[in-house]
């Protein structure tokens, strides 16, 4: 027989209990995986923007536009490699529950500048041809069976009207990260149809893209774009599409947080049941543990026995919790809407944290039970009956 | 016969909230190789702190404990720890086995600490099991045996690391008569066989007239020497 032995027949003296425990501190792991997932998700649009990508925007807000003729000026910034803009569309498509962007954007440019969302060349090529049709990507064609040909219909809100639109092209994307639940179609149709019918807000993208040679050169380049505009009528804030991101984030920041504090509560709380449980099992061994000293077992061994019960409930815990998040974040993405989070699923750093929290959780629940064990004195701890 | 165990002028004091308790005062004793002696006494008279002190589960307040030649009260508690896995073998009056592990594994647990294979192992817990005759009884589970049996259990692991010395502290107080015979056969063969000095600390007098030395303990003092 081993100390290891030992320590699982000691698990499983009270096999409700344990059973407990470790139902308990799966229940936590998968709770905290699951929120880590939807905290990762959020910042996934960060991690997958470029590098070598700057955004334009009115310096007061997003949603305020700035004018075309900003374009050519900003093209001619040295270290600018192409330029590009589009404009939110919103609308509704069918139902006001089907969520994804719909941008009005530059069709000659929008590809070369978002490589990312991969188009066939003769779909590209029919759709820079047709100023009434849109490019939609794969998971919107999947997810509403559009195919090409297909005709979109919205109903506008800030561009009021009955939109429609011709599926002449369906973009892949390039990587996991990439957003493929948009919708894109001509800026130009969207402008001219605005001189017919609301004149003063023809002319306006809602923001640019830049496409910059080296990444290295995007603060000075930031910073000479919204040079030639400041002083005007709707000066810039030029940054990166990351910090661009991480902009649109921030207005979730109050929720994000929360997610994040209460996913770390959740592992004190379940610090607090496997300490309980390790708490009273002790006591109920106080006895043992004298017996075990007389026997000629230091303290060394009695620590390790007490942490080896607490580690390997946590541990059981902890693996049974990460096994069920998998199957359980899959199915809770097939119901999140692609256009929220275009990638749920859990990152290697929630792994490690939970990983990472169960071994902590271990350790820590241990601690008391194993400072009570060793400075009770033998002879307390044979008269001991609790 | 050589003294294997001297106690000398051992005072022993608790302090409960600031108030010195004195419980043993000023003993001095002296054990030899081989001899079985008894510890008698009335409740409170300090006979198993006594007890506690010569098997080195707890230390003397003044005076010295000399065991085979060690001052035990001057080593450090992970000394200590190793000087009784290796010297004393310790029979409890509530058996004090482990519920989950059997009978053999219970036996096992001392000599866990020591380098001794698997197979050296068993072969030394076969033995104990053996000797206390509970051979057939190995793979059974404390709460499967009777008390006497338990009992047994609980010597077989005292002898398994072959200590020179056994102290048990009331080994026959929680059996019945014929179970409490048994133990103490066993006790007479494992001093007369085994030449184990044994310190045992009994309120029987049937109990201690096995042992070759009987002393008694009275508030603190020894008071008389019977042989």
């Amino acid at each position: 027989m081993k100390i290891l032995k030992l320590i699982f027949k000691n698990s499983l003296r009270h096999k409700l209990r344990t059973a407990l425990t470790i139902f308990g501190i799966a229940i936590a792991v998968i709770a905290f995986g699951l929120l880590r997932t939807v905290v990762t998700a959020w910042y996934s649009s960060v991690k997958a923007a470029s590098a070598n990508r700057l955004i334009v925007r009115q310096s007061v807000s997003f949603i305020f536009p700035l004018p075309y003729s900003y374009r050519e000026k900003i093209a001619q910034v040295p270290g600018v490699k192409e330029v590009t803009f589009a404009n939110w569309f919103g609308g509704t498509y069918i139902d006001k529950n089907n969520f994804f962007a719909r941008l009005a954007v530059d069709a000659d440019t929008y590809f070369e500048v978002y490589n990312e969302f991969v188009l066939p060349k003769d779909q590209l090529d029919t759709f820079k041809k047709e100023r009434n049709s849109c490019v939609i990507g794969a998971d919107i064609a999947k997810k509403y069976h559009l195919k090409l040909g297909d005709v979109i219909t919205l109903d506008g809100d800030i561009y009021p009207g009955r939109w429609e639109f011709v599926v002449r092209g369906i973009y892949q994307p390039k990587f996991k990260s990439t957003d493929a639940m948009q919708m894109l179609f001509h800026w130009s149709y969207l402008d001219e149809t605005m001189k017919q019918e609301m004149p003063g807000r023809a002319g306006d993208v809602g923001w640019f893209v830049v496409l910059i040679n080296d990444p290295a050169q995007s603060a000075s380049i930031s910073n000479q774009i919204d040079g030639i505009f400041n002083n005007s009528t709707a000066e810039t804030k030029t940054e990166t599409e990351a910090a661009f991101q991480q902009g649109f984030i921030q207005s979730s920041s109050a929720i994000i947080t929360s997610m994040n504090f209460i996913s770390f509560v959740i592992i004190g709380i379940i610090m607090l049941v496997l300490g309980n449980t390790m708490i009273m099992s002790a006591r109920e061994r106080t006895r043992e543990y004298a017996v075990l000293k007389t026997l000629g077992f230091s303290g060394k061994h009695l620590a390790g026995i007490i942490l080896g019960e607490s580690l390997l409930i946590s541990f059981l815990g902890g693996g049974i919790g990460l096994l069920l998040t998998f199957p359980i974040v899959s199915g809770f993405s097939q119901f999140i809407p692609k256009g929220i989070f275009p990638v749920f699923e859990i990152e290697p750093i929630t792994i490690i944290f939970s990983c990472g929290s169960a071994i902590l959780i271990g350790i820590v629940a241990a601690l008391f039970p194993i400072q009570r064990a060793l400075t009770t004195r033998i002879v307390d701890g044979i008269r001991f009956s609790g | 016969m050589a003294d294997i165990i001297q106690v000398k002028n051992v005072s022993k004091s608790y302090w409960r909230d600031s108030i010195e308790t004195s419980v043993l005062h000023d003993i001095s004793l002296d054990i030899k190789e081989g001899e079985f002696m008894a510890l008698m006494g009335p409740s409170g008279s300090g006979k198993t702190t006594l007890l506690n002190l010569i098997s080195g589960i707890d230390k003397p307040t003044r005076g010295e404990i000399i065991i085979n030649g060690t001052d035990i009260s001057r080593l450090n508690e992970s000394s200590l720890a190793k000087w009784r896995s290796n010297n004393i073998g310790f029979v409890f009056q509530f058996y004090n086995l482990i519920p989950v592990l059997t009978a053999f594994e219970n036996v096992e647990l001392p000599i866990l600490l020591t380098k001794l294979s698997k197979a050296e192992r068993k072969q030394h817990v076969e033995t104990a099991l053996n000797i206390v005759g509970l051979n057939d009884r190995m793979d059974h589970y404390p709460k499967q045996l009777s008390g006497g049996q338990e009992q047994r259990v609980a010597i077989a692991r005292a002898i398994v690391t072959d200590p020179v010395i056994l102290v048990a502290d009331e080994p026959t107080g929680d059996l019945d008569r014929n179970s409490a015979g048994e133990i103490l056969i066993l006790m007479e063969r494992l001093n007369q066989e085994f030449n184990k000095t044994i310190l045992m600390v009994t309120h029987d007098p049937h109990a201690a007239s096995k042992a070759h030395v009987i002393r008694h303990l009275e508030k603190g003092d020894l008071i008389q020497e019977t042989v």
